[in-house]
This record gives structure tokens, C-alpha cells and sequence, in this order.
């Protein structure tokens, strides 16, 4: 007489498409997208840092480096580095109690983006200038 | 008898301490805490010498990666962020992968992927300063 009944349709919580994007939300996902993309990313250091320690193997780091394409997969390597690094920054203020305030945790959030920005930006500009 | 004896099996000591039956309680927290803090001036440092070695041969690129300031700094760079990155992503595999086989496997590359970044990228380093 034992009935299996189907599991019932239970509601989950709210998640990611139940929410209007708001940035504070957007800042959290892009900080664990550019930690994702950095791990992933290191390997262009390692390949440049052997590259450079074997004089016949230059030429393709080299080559790709120049290329539109890599250098702007490098813009992005070093914007993700930037981003994820005052990302952190305001995680390190948070685990100090601070930073929670409505209008705080918004200023926060677009310091995040505006300042990763600027930063990489004119990184970028000093460094092609030198460059001649 | 009115108060139960054994209300919590564990007892007071174990509670307060708060470190569970895998006794390292907040290790991975105050770690990521830890190599945060090590990141901000190592990237800033890192982020500046690979914009500016760009447009450098592979003799000047050599030159400067192997002289001894620059290769502490990407070496203390490689290994902060190598031990950041595996924790990262370790708390990546653990909100997103629930099948218990594929978790232990990924969990494990991940482990064997940031070593082995760790000591490729120092190999190359090594190998530049010490011109072998």
C-alpha cells in the first residue's frame, strides 16, 4: 500500500535571474570571474618567464606580445590583476566591519571599477609611451 | 533530573575553539587574509615590470628579470599568488561542483596546477639570475 510519491516541487531560494543587476552585485561576480580568469592567466607568466630564460624561445612571446590580440589579452591579464587587487582591498576593509553602509558599499563598488580602469589605462599609456 | 548532562556532545573546550572535527577551523580564511595583504604591493610591483619589459629584447628582458630586486619580487609575487589562487579556487570548486568524485579530482588538479605554475615560473626566474 506504500505510495513512492514523486518528490515534490520544492521552491528554491531566489538566485542570480530572480534580481535586478545592481553593481554591488555586478562587483562580486566580476571579482570571482577575474580570480578565475587570473588563475588560468599565470600560465602567460610562466610561458614569458621561461621564454625568457631560453634566448631561442623569445621571438613567439615576443611575437604574440606585439600582436593586436595579445596585447590585448595582456590589457586584460593586468586590468584582472588591478581589478582583483582593489577588489580585494575592499574586502580587506569589510573584514574590519567597515564598508557596509548603504552609500559606502556603492562608492565602493564603483571605486572598484573606475579605479581598475585608470589604473590599467594609464599603466598601459606610460608604458607604450616609454616603450617609443 | 532537569538539566540534561549531555545537551551538546561536544564539549565546552571543543566549541569554544570552534575548530571542528578537521581541526583546522579558519586556516583557509586567515590564509586568503594573509597572501591578500602579500598580493597588493607584490601585483603593483609585478604589473609594472611586465608592462615595461614589453617592447625589450630578449637579452634586456633577461637582464633586468634576473637582476637580484626584480627576481625576489617575481618570486615572492609567483609564490603569494600561487598559494592565493589555490585557495581561490578551491572555494570556487567547492559552491559549484557537488558530485563528490569529480570535487576529490578537482580539488586535486587544482593542487598539482598551482604547484607546478609555482615552480615553473621560479625555475624560469632561477634560471635567469643564475644564468645557468
Amino acid at each position: 500500500m506504500a505510495e513512492t510519491k514523486a518528490p515534490a516541487a520544492r521552491p528554491l531560494s531566489p538566485h542570480l535571474q530572480i534580481y535586478r543587476p545592481m553593481l554591488t552585485m555586478m562587483m562580486s561576480i566580476v571579482h570571482r570571474v577575474t580570480g578565475f580568469g587570473l588563475y588560468f592567466g599565470t600560465l602567460l607568466l610562466v610561458w614569458w618567464l621561461i621564454a625568457a630564460a631560453s634566448p631561442g624561445a623569445y621571438s613567439r612571446y615576443e611575437w604574440f606580445a606585439s600582436s593586436i590580440i595579445g596585447r590585448l589579452i595582456l590589457f586584460g591579464y593586468t586590468w584582472a590583476l588591478i581589478h582583483h587587487m582593489l577588489g580585494g582591498v575592499r574586502h580587506l576593509i569589510w573584514d574590519t566591519g567597515h564598508g557596509f553602509g548603504p552609500s559606502e558599499r556603492e562608492w565602493l563598488a564603483a571605486a572598484n571599477l573606475i579605479g581598475s580602469i585608470t589604473v590599467a589605462v594609464v599603466l598601459w599609456v606610460v608604458g607604450l609611451l616609454a616603450m617609443g | 533530573m532537569s538539566e540534561t548532562p549531555l545537551k551538546h556532545i561536544r564539549t565546552p573546550l571543543a566549541r569554544v575553539r570552534g575548530r571542528g572535527a578537521a581541526r583546522s577551523g579558519t586556516g583557509h580564511f586567515w590564509h586568503q587574509r594573509l597572501t591578500a595583504v602579500a598580493n597588493i604591493p607584490l601585483t603593483i610591483a609585478a604589473v609594472v615590470i611586465i608592462i615595461l619589459l614589453l617592447g625589450r629584447n630578449q637579452a634586456a628582458v633577461a637582464q633586468i628579470l634576473g637582476s637580484p630586486l626584480v627576481a625576489i619580487i617575481m618570486l615572492l609575487f609567483i609564490a603569494s599568488i600561487t598559494s592565493h589562487m589555490r585557495i581561490g579556487m578551491q572555494a570556487i570548486i567547492e559552491d559549484y561542483v557537488h558530485d563528490e568524485v569529480a570535487k576529490l579530482v578537482l580539488l586535486m588538479a587544482n593542487t598539482f596546477f598551482t604547484i607546478a605554475v609555482a615552480l615553473a615560473a621560479a625555475y624560469g626566474l632561477l634560471k635567469l639570475s643564475f644564468g645557468l
